[in-house]
């Protein structure tokens, strides 16, 4: 039985989004910026997709711009808000826990110059806002904070971070990354309270090589990518158009049954977290109780997550580990951050669901990971005993 | 127009009268590592061989495939003059103006302010001698490159001139290749390619005495991911470059370290695991009718690389085993994978998942005796023989464009 739960690295494109790319490419190829008929019908194309992902953030068109992935969005908002505001401060906030993508482009700000603090995080993975109040300054330029971590499945508590910046000085810009939960939270940006938003397309079923960013209105924060002047100036080169249209579509098709459909993602999640706690000894569930619905991270204690993963993949059941074996012999800087112990972090192992899942599937998946941990068990408890 | 190449043989030449069998073997492995370019021609003259090829065929390209080919000493891109039918003076004469036409383009391309020529008669039937060549062709040159002054201790170029029947050849470039035997003149034999930094380069080192290599790879799969086996499959892509084509087996080891782990003290489970590699690669050598095995061991370098492991290690064969980085340092070692190219894919860290089995405190001075005596509790000839017969063959062919 095939069993995909690692959702939150990629999804399967939906076959609609698919065919609309494959149209985009193949008929309607032209290119925005062209003033001919074909040109026109691009731009229709580009405006119905930018105005399905803005209606999604409950944003206006005008301020949503394509990017090329999650990444870009990201650091398209650092480097610029950097590059806008060094001048009226240097404070820049985020977590401990963020996404490579904020940490490395944190890393590079400080290098030049910028006073970078990452709030640490509490066992559940979010933070309490006493760190983040002892952190903010007036002349704090910009709080980053991801709406979902990608390996716990914790939720940051934005509007509470909102509420605790204007306490300070309401024009201190705040940046969400919420690539995990776009389309499996609200993400409304005026009830998440963000001045900036950033967003990728294969996590709901679009392809790779599409993201969004969501800046509000009246803001500046200086492009990197200068030339042809699309997308307003603010991201420069030919509109990846066919990406961008499958995004719009994959959005469509999130949007039309948003409701049932993280009801149902949860009730597997919560299926089969259920089925490991009654059948799977020593084991610890990492992920909070009022997290996305979409992960849930465990620890199988004695066990390493990645000889799982290969046993799993074996019956064709796919997930992730908190740590490669050996590639990243640091193991998650996130699971680390939440402070599980080094046998935790050795033997996590995130599953990560959409909507294809089923509680069938859980019932293949618990049974096979039974097995695969009693005889890894069994396999280094007679190694160690000796 | 068409560019040419003399291609010097190394020790192949020294074979007395199996040297026909040596060169001839030696213009076969040139031609297959040319194979991919067309129009190429490769023969043999008077104990040179000239390589041929059109001439939009890059030059870079044909210097690397030809110097890599085990038994070549160098490769030089070459100018020929025909001289068939001229006098001694007259071809002088052509050689001199051909010599003239390369310096000025030289001085053109690399702005060279000094040289000397080294003239070499391999026709011995024309008349003027090695030395009055080279002054001669010195002169002609000092009066056509007015720029140019002769150095005969650092040279910004050494012209060699090769006179020989019918044509003479002009050159300034050496590349070195890595000497050796042709590959096929020294049998076959079974490498134990781990995804480390060692094995690689001890096969190369085999095929370099000329001796074909094949391949066995042990994993532990699921305790193994598959991107170390494809690492290992990238490695030996890599070595065909200069083995040519290797079939490898791969044989799926954890059945037999379960049963280690299980019946076995634990500080001789790497030793027990070798033991069984070596047995297994002997089983497939033989099958496959290889005369010897090769491993990747070097002295010391690790706890069953010991004088008394490898004692152990080797009673567990009869096969000789080859170990040609014995004596190395790790630096050498190193230094050797960086220049053949297995470095970079050798330091991927996807292999040691098997960390697992891996024991806290690992004998170094193992005794038969007690090895054996451990062994018996395993039942060594069935474990054996169902890997061997699950051993799955890969054939990993002469990559194309490196």
């Amino acid at each position: 039985m095939f069993v995909y739960l690692d959702n939150s690295a990629t999804t399967q494109v939906r076959p609609e989004v698919a065919q609309i790319m494959a149209k985009t490419m193949t008929e309607d190829f032209g290119n925005p910026s062209s003033l001919h008929r074909m040109g026109v019908n691009a731009e229709k194309i580009l405006k119905k997709a930018r105005a399905q992902v803005a209606a999604a953030l409950n944003a206006s068109p005008d301020e949503v711009f394509f990017t090329s992935c999650g990444t870009e969005s990201d650091a398209t908002v650092l480097r610029g808000v950097w590059e806008s505001r060094k001048k009226q401060g240097r404070r820049i906030i985020t977590t401990a826990v963020e996404h490579p993508a904020i940490l490395r482009s944190c890393e590079a700000l400080a290098r030049e110059g910028a006073d970078v603090i990452y709030l640490p995080v509490n066992r559940d993975c979010t933070f309490d806002t006493d760190a983040l109040r002892a952190a903010l300054t007036p002349d704090t330029i910009l709080v980053s904070v991801m709406h979902v971590n990608n390996e716990a499945g914790s939720i940051m508590p934005l509007a509470q971070i909102r509420r605790e910046i204007d306490k300070v000085n309401k024009g201190i810009l705040f940046h969400t990354d919420a690539v995990q939960s776009f389309e499996k939270l609200d993400t409304d940006v005026h009830r998440l309270g963000v001045d900036m938003l950033s967003l990728s397309g294969h996590k709901i079923h679009a392809c790779k090589g599409i993201g969004a960013l969501y800046v509000k209105k009246g803001l500046y924060i200086q492009p990197f990518m200068l030339g042809g002047g699309q997308e307003s100036g603010f991201r420069s080169g030919t509109e990846n158009l066919p990406a961008i249209a499958g995004l719009g579509e994959a959005v469509r098709l999130a949007e039309a049954n948003k409701a049932e459909r993280i009801a149902h993602i949860a009730d597997v999640r919560n299926y089969l977290k259920q089925l490991l706690m009654e059948n799977i000894e020593n084991i610890t569930v990492n992920s909070p109780e009022d997290g996305v619905c979409s992960v849930l991270n465990v620890s199988f204690l004695g066990c390493r997550g990645e000889v799982l993963l290969h046993t799993l993949e074996q019956d064709e059941i796919y997930v992730s580990t908190g740590s490669a074996c050996s590639s990243h012999k640091k193991g998650s800087h996130v699971l680390t951050a939440m402070g599980l112990t080094d046998e935790q972090i050795e033997g996590a192992i995130r599953f990560s669901f959409c909507e294809d899942n089923t509680r069938e599937q859980m019932d293949f998946v618990c049974e096979k990971l039974k097995a695969a941990v009693a005889s890894q068990r069994r396999l280094r408890s007679a190694f160690k005993r000796k | 127009m068409e560019n040419i190449y003399i291609v010097r043989c190394g020790e192949s030449a020294l074979k007395g009268k199996n040297k026909p069998y040596f060169e001839r073997m030696l213009v076969q492995r040139i031609k297959k590592n040319l194979k991919e370019f067309e129009g190429v021609t490769v023969e043999r003259v008077d104990g040179l061989i000239f390589v041929r090829t059109p001439e939009d065929v890059p030059a870079d390209d044909v210097l690397k495939k030809a110097s890599r080919v085990f038994g070549v000493d160098s490769v030089s891109p070459a100018q020929e003059v025909d001289i068939e039918g001229l006098d001694a003076e007259a071809a002088l004469s052509a050689i001199g103006q051909e010599a003239v036409a390369f310096m000025l383009r030289q001085i053109e391309e690399k702005g060279i302010k000094t040289f000397k020529v080294d003239a070499k008669r391999g026709d011995k039937t024309f008349a003027i001698q090695s030395p009055d060549i080279g002054k001669r062709i010195g002169a002609r040159i000092l009066k056509g490159c007015k720029v140019l002054k002769v150095d005969v201790h650092e040279p910004d170029c050494n012209l060699y001139v090769n006179v020989r029947r019918g044509f003479a050849y002009i050159y300034d470039k050496k590349v070195s290749g890595y000497g050796g035997l042709p590959l096929g003149t020294n049998g076959r034999g079974m490498v134990l390619l781990s995804g480390g930094i060692d094995s690689p380069v001890a096969a190369f080192l085999m095929a370099h005495r000329g001796m074909y290599v094949e391949a066995v790879h042990f994993h532990s799969y699921p305790y193994t991911s598959e991107r170390a086996f494809e690492k290992v499959k990238d490695l030996a892509g890599i070595l065909t470059d200069y083995c040519g084509r290797i079939r490898m087996f791969s044989v799926n080891l954890l059945p037999i370290q379960e049963q280690i782990v299980q019946n076995c003290p634990e500080e001789e489970t790497t030793i027990l695991v070798r033991r069984f590699m070596m047995r297994i690669a002997e089983a497939i050598a033989k099958r496959e009718g290889d005369l010897m095995l090769i491993t990747g061991e070097s002295l010391g370098q690790v706890a069953s690389q010991t004088a008394a492991s490898l004692v152990v290690t080797d009673a567990a064969v009869s096969l000789p085993v080859m170990r040609p980085l014995i004596a190395m340092d790790k630096t050498q070692i190193m230094d050797i994978a960086r220049d053949i190219g297995t470095f970079e894919t050798s330091i991927l860290p996807y292999e040691d998942c098997c960390t697992v089995f891996l024991p806290k405190h690992p004998v170094t001075q193992p005794k038969l005796s007690r090895i054996e005596e451990s062994e018996s509790r395993l039942d060594v000839e069935n474990l054996v023989q169902a890997a061997v017969d699950s051993a799955e063959l890969t054939i990993i062919s002469q990559r194309e464009g490196n």
